[in-house]
């Protein structure tokens, strides 16, 4: 499985009192770090895609389809959020396996592709556990492997490592790097660090108020010639 | 550091308790031992019959409330937005703030044998409608009182999971029933035995329900038939036998609720983000709106009722009756003073348990003081106000006229039982506060009477104002000490709706009760409003 194009055309969306209106372009197996002040419009973005939520008006285009008003179940798309990946009560072999039957029927073929997936990051032996016994960074290993399970073309990533220390954090996005080296999937990360943007993507997506303010490749927008407000957001 | 004086507030607040149970302790044992022979005669199969109509009760009341509220409180959590989701959530509160003798007469008023339901009852069952008496009744006032609440308690864990769970759901093509299994069911079960309990230990010390919708000795639960065996009987051997194994029952089951509630572990999930997309089928959407549209009538029925019932009573003549005057002073002044007394002495418990624990280094485990401090009202759960009632009427029975100490018993009693509630009202607001100022305090030498009017004051005034109300609707709405001590001359509005309801003068009675439901409803208005700007 390799990547697929993202397109976001002329997509408004309100909530509340804010209105946002996105249109993007993200290349097949390209790496966009989106990035942006809180409450700007990143999470309400990357939800959009994965049909958390639906336009006002504008499609959404994943690869040759046209995803606007599909069910989240049916697009080609797999997100890791910050915290609650996984089911608290399903031990994490099953929390992998839902990636490929929610009703957890697995052929000896899925068995193993799920063991396959779990050794990959790291986890075997840990099968049994529940998420409670698993530390920060392990669980979040666990989410990774359903998304290898589940092996779809787009990958979605809110915020997944912000609440771990330094050292794991550059491990895990040495992990998605490796694994986006084997799959080619394309992937869209919110992140508030610049270090994760330089490190990982090829592009970076800068949102503010609601609008794409810039999306440039990340040697730009980490250089002098950046947009101010960019450079005012990051602190350069 | 000299002494403070918070801490001698507490310890006074303790022994006052002390002294209101130990008193009726003190009259039972008193009773038992001089007449130990008529004690131990009362165990034969009558009483065996009544405690097993206790717990009978109780269960069937516990299992017809809480699983009928899982699903309920399911189908509200699936559907955050649908029309009229805060008004039935308001309407839910309401049998709470009700006092159980209001409700009781709300039963009666359309199942009963000349409720509004009654002609429809006889054409559908080919019988002359004899009234809903006994266990049914029973069963369907406990119901309307703990079905609203076990479904606002069910709802209140199920939005404690993340919405993230429901995305993801929703992402890997989870189903209705594959979530339920996966989501809803692990933290249903989790709520499910604190929930269970609750409802248990309510039905279980169910006086009023019981007095009023029990018929005869078919129907009677221990608490009852302690009042039985004062006001009627007259025969305090029995009514200590049955005292004790009140005692003894209550206390099992609030042990068994501790060790539960004990049990029940988070994990470590934060909650990210709010909003949450509506993943409901066509179907599913019909089931929960039947599901929700069902408990609704049911418990809006009895409201319903209250209110038609009362307004055809001749409230013009209800209004000018001296006797219903008497009562509603009587009632007011009481419950006013019970209701100053609970506030002051849960304040003084609170402040004492927070000064003890500044005292202390805080890797010390907690004193036996403040550990009493701080759960020393949390007891009189396990001594209904039957059980202290009861107690004293034995206590002071040689000592005269014992219908002359109702107001003292009425207060203290009620005040007592409503220092739990008072208590979680003040509480977190007196530490919060503390937590800010304490040092501020101790720096600037601010202590006392100035401190508690600069800094306390302010901060906990809404809450305390709170409890105030809560707890002068909880003793106006009491019918337990007051049906032991109540007579012609001391009688309060639940005392004299019982009386009128007794002397089958039921249309004074569905007046009265308009009225008393009125008065608590605005008093928990008052609560609410103040629970919302805080």
């Amino acid at each position: 499985m390799s990547g697929a194009a993202v397109r976001l055309d002329d997509v408004t969306f309100s909530y509340g009192e804010t209105s946002m209106a996105f249109d993007l372009a993200v290349g097949t197996g390209s790496i966009v770090a989106v990035m942006g002040p809180s409450g700007s419009g990143k999470s309400t973005l990357l939800n959009l895609v994965a049909g958390f939520e639906t336009p006002a008006s504008g499609r959404v285009l994943i690869g040759d389809l046209d995803a606007t008003t599909m069910s989240p179940a049916r697009r080609p798309v797999s997100m890791i959020f910050q915290e609650n990946n996984l089911f608290a009560h399903v031990d994490v072999a099953n929390n992998v396996s839902l990636g490929r039957s929610p009703s957890l029927r697995l052929s000896p073929k899925d068995r193993e592709d799920v063991a396959a997936a779990l050794a990959r990051t790291g986890l075997t032996g840990k099968e049994r556990r529940l998420p409670a016994e698993l530390s920060g960074g392990e669980r979040q290993r666990v989410a990774l492997s359903r998304v290898l399970v589940r092996d779809r073309p787009v990958l979605l990533l809110d915020e997944p490592f912000a609440s771990l220390g330094p050292a794991l954090r550059r491990e895990m996005l040495e992990l998605v790097r490796e694994l986006h080296a084997e799959r080619g999937m394309t992937i869209l990360m919110v992140t508030h660090h610049p270090d994760d943007a330089e490190a990982l993507a090829d592009q970076v997506a800068f949102v503010d108020e609601g609008r794409i303010a810039a999306f440039s490749a990340v040697e730009e927008m980490f250089s002098a010639s950046a947009p101010a407000a960019f450079r005012a957001y990051i602190g350069t | 550091m000299t002494r403070d004086r918070r801490i001698l507030a507490g310890i006074s607040a303790l022994t006052a308790i002390a002294v209101l149970i130990g008193g009726a302790f003190a009259g039972l044992a008193w009773e038992a031992f001089s007449d130990w022979s008529g004690a131990l005669s009362a165990f034969n199969a009558y009483l065996l019959r009544i405690v097993r109509f206790t717990l009978w009760q109780a269960v069937l009341s516990t299992v017809l409330s809480v699983v009928p509220a899982m699903l309920v409180a399911r189908a509200l959590a699936r559907h955050p937005a649908f029309p009229g989701r805060g008004l039935v959530l308001r309407l839910f509160a309401l049998p709470l703030a009700l006092p159980a003798i209001v409700a009781a007469l709300g039963v009666l008023a359309l199942l009963g044998r000349a409720g509004l339901f009654a002609d429809v009852l006889t054409a559908a069952t080919g019988a002359r409608w004899q009234g809903i008496y006994g266990l049914s009744g029973i069963l369907v006032a406990h119901v309307f009182f703990n079905l609203p609440l076990a479904t606002r308690l069910f709802l209140q864990a199920l939005e404690t999971i993340p919405a993230d769970q429901w995305r993801l759901a929703a992402q890997l093509g989870i189903g209705a029933r594959t979530g339920f299994r996966l989501i809803e069911w692990p933290v249903l079960r989790a709520a499910l035995p604190g929930i269970a309990g609750l409802v248990f230990m309510l039905c279980v010390t169910s006086f009023t329900i019981v007095l009023t919708l029990g018929g005869g000795p078919r129907a009677t639960t221990l608490e009852v038939a302690i009042y039985q065996a004062l006001r009627f009987d007259f025969d305090p051997a029995r009514a200590v036998t049955l005292t004790a194994l009140q005692i003894v029952l209550t206390a099992a089951v609030v042990a068994v609720l501790i060790r539960l509630g004990a049990n029940m572990t988070g994990d470590a999930n934060l909650p990210v983000a709010r909003r949450r997309p509506v993943v409901a089928g066509k179907f599913e959407q019909v089931a929960n709106g039947a599901l929700i549209l069902a408990a609704l009538l049911f418990v809006a029925g009895p409201l319903a009722a209250t209110v038609i019932a009362g307004l055809r009573a001749d409230l013009a003549r209800l209004a000018a009756d001296p006797a219903v005057h008497a009562a509603t002073m009587t009632s007011l002044l009481l419950a006013l003073i019970a209701a100053l007394l609970s506030v002051a002495l849960s304040l003084a418990l609170t402040m004492a348990r927070r000064a003890v624990e500044l005292r202390r280094s805080s890797s010390a485990s907690p004193s036996l003081l403040e550990r009493m401090l701080d759960t020393g009202a949390g007891f009189v759960l396990v001594v209904p106000p039957i059980v202290v009632g009861a107690g004293w009427f034995i206590l002071l029975r040689q000592s005269g006229n014992v219908f002359a100490v109702a107001p003292i018993m009425v207060i203290t009693v009620n005040a007592v039982m409503a220092m739990p509630f008072a208590i979680r009202a003040i509480r977190p607001a007196y530490d919060a506060a503390s937590v800010r100022h304490e040092r501020l305090c101790a720096s600037l030498g601010i202590s006392g009477v100035n401190r508690f009017r600069l800094v306390d004051w302010p901060s906990i005034r809404r809450p305390m104002l709170m409890a105030l109300a809560f707890a002068m609707a909880l003793s106006l709405g009491d019918l337990g000490v007051i049906a032991l001590f109540g007579s012609d001359s001391v009688q309060t509005l639940p005392y004299l709706l019982l009386a009128r309801m007794g002397s089958y003068r039921t249309e004074d009675a569905a007046g009265l009760a308009l009225f008393l439901g009125v008065l608590c409803l605005l008093l928990m208005m008052l609560v609410d409003n103040a629970r919302r700007r805080r």
